[in-house]
């Protein structure tokens, strides 16, 4: 431990000279008030404040829209084009993410989960997007939301299908000795009710904010290397990473519409058979 | 972990710290562990579980759709206290 220090101690010696060859500074990372504090674009300080985080929702919110209806409007039994492609999108959901989870009475949920998978994902999508570069649910408030209908729907199709007893199953499972029920109620109360909502926020919400602010990391180190110096070596290492990391966030980006869409799926399926 | 309690030790020393610099040295540097910590056990998790899933895969190819599924279900599950971790790590750092 004591060589680690010392080597870190180096190093921080090292990066210090290195950066006083450029008339000092060394490496500045953005504070963190730039993806905290969003400046509105109109209306600041009112309710009808407007930033960018909420101008990626719209569009989140309005491409999906616009897409089904220009599929949907002149619908034909043979699909074409964009048709085809909305299609598919509705088959994935089905065959992903409906049947695995709930089943074939799941059906009926299909709209829901379908415009989460589409606004999550366009969402996310705006991190590797240039000009924005930054996804909408990298704020807790998109994720909280979402996260908030999940929970409300799965526990109000719980109450539609079993009554009040859905209550009663999920905080007293069967099969477990009476004695044991003083432990098992209040895990599974937190667990069920109160933490199943707070992970799918934060799963999300964390997923995003890590993937920006690695991409903000290697885009500065980026930036700060170039230059006329032995440093600008280490930019043959950084820039690649950059590019692979942008790929593997735009994979990212569905892959979390994807998981939030199943875990919602999951816990409504939970709900509509209390019993396994 | 010498390291933080090295850390944490010079700024208790120091008098010419504020309380709130104080607790933002110290929130820095305890930072770093906390994530630290907290990516070691989704780590082995998440590569049991894949590991696990590659492997009922090549047995049984026809099931891969299914498995994958559940594999991906299994991955948030265990992720989201490498995340939390990583939400801790912001608190800590720079809250």
């Amino acid at each position: 431990m004591l060589g680690l220090q010392t080597l870190v101690g180096n190093l921080t010696n090292i990066a210090l000279l290195a950066s006083e060859g450029e008339g000092g500074g060394g490496v500045q990372f953005p504070p963190i008030e730039n993806i905290v504090k969003w400046p509105a674009l109109f209306g600041e300080g009112s309710f009808y404040a407007f930033n960018k985080i909420a101008l990626i929702s719209m569009i989140a919110m309005i491409v999906p829209a616009l897409l089904f209806y220009f599929a949907g409007r002149k619908a034909s039994l043979v699909p074409k084009k964009l048709q085809n492609i909305m299609e598919a999108s509705l088959d994935f959901v089905e065959k992903q993410v409906i049947m695995p989870a709930i089943g074939p009475e799941g059906m009926r949920y299909l709209p829901m989960l379908v415009a989460m998978v589409f606004f999550i994902w366009i969402g996310n999508v705006f991190e590797v997007i240039p000009t924005s570069h930054m996804p909408a649910n990298a704020r807790m408030a998109n994720p909280l939301m979402l996260a908030m209908t999940a929970w409300v729907m799965f526990i109000g199709v719980g109450v539609k299908h079993n009554g009040l007893g859905y209550f009663k199953s999920a905080l007293f499972p069967p099969g477990v000795p009476k004695a044991l029920y003083l432990l098992v109620t209040p895990i599974e109360f937190l667990s069920t009710f109160l933490i199943r909502p707070f992970s799918l926020a934060v799963r999300l919400f964390a997923n995003m904010l890590a993937g920006h602010i690695l991409l903000v990391t290697f885009s500065v180190l980026c930036i700060t290397l170039w230059g006329f110096t032995p440093l600008v070596l280490v930019e043959l290492l950084s820039f690649p990473m950059l590019v692979a990391f942008t790929g593997f966030e735009f994979m990212v980006a569905f892959l979390q519409a994807f998981i939030f869409a199943l875990l919602t799926a999951v816990y409504i399926g939970g709900a509509l058979h209390p019993e396994h | 972990m010498s390291a933080l309690a090295h850390t944490a030790a010079t700024v208790l020393a120091a008098t010419d710290y504020t309380a709130a610099e104080a607790k933002g040295i110290a929130g820095a540097s305890s930072a770093g562990f906390a994530y630290g910590l907290a990516a070691i056990g989704p780590g082995i998790g998440i590569g049991y579980l894949v590991g696990q899933a590659v492997q009922a895969m090549a047995r049984q190819p026809e099931s891969a759709g299914q498995v994958q599924t559940t594999m991906f279900l299994g991955i948030a599950f265990t992720e989201a206290l490498a995340l939390i971790g990583f939400v801790v790590f912001i608190l800590l750092k720079f809250v």
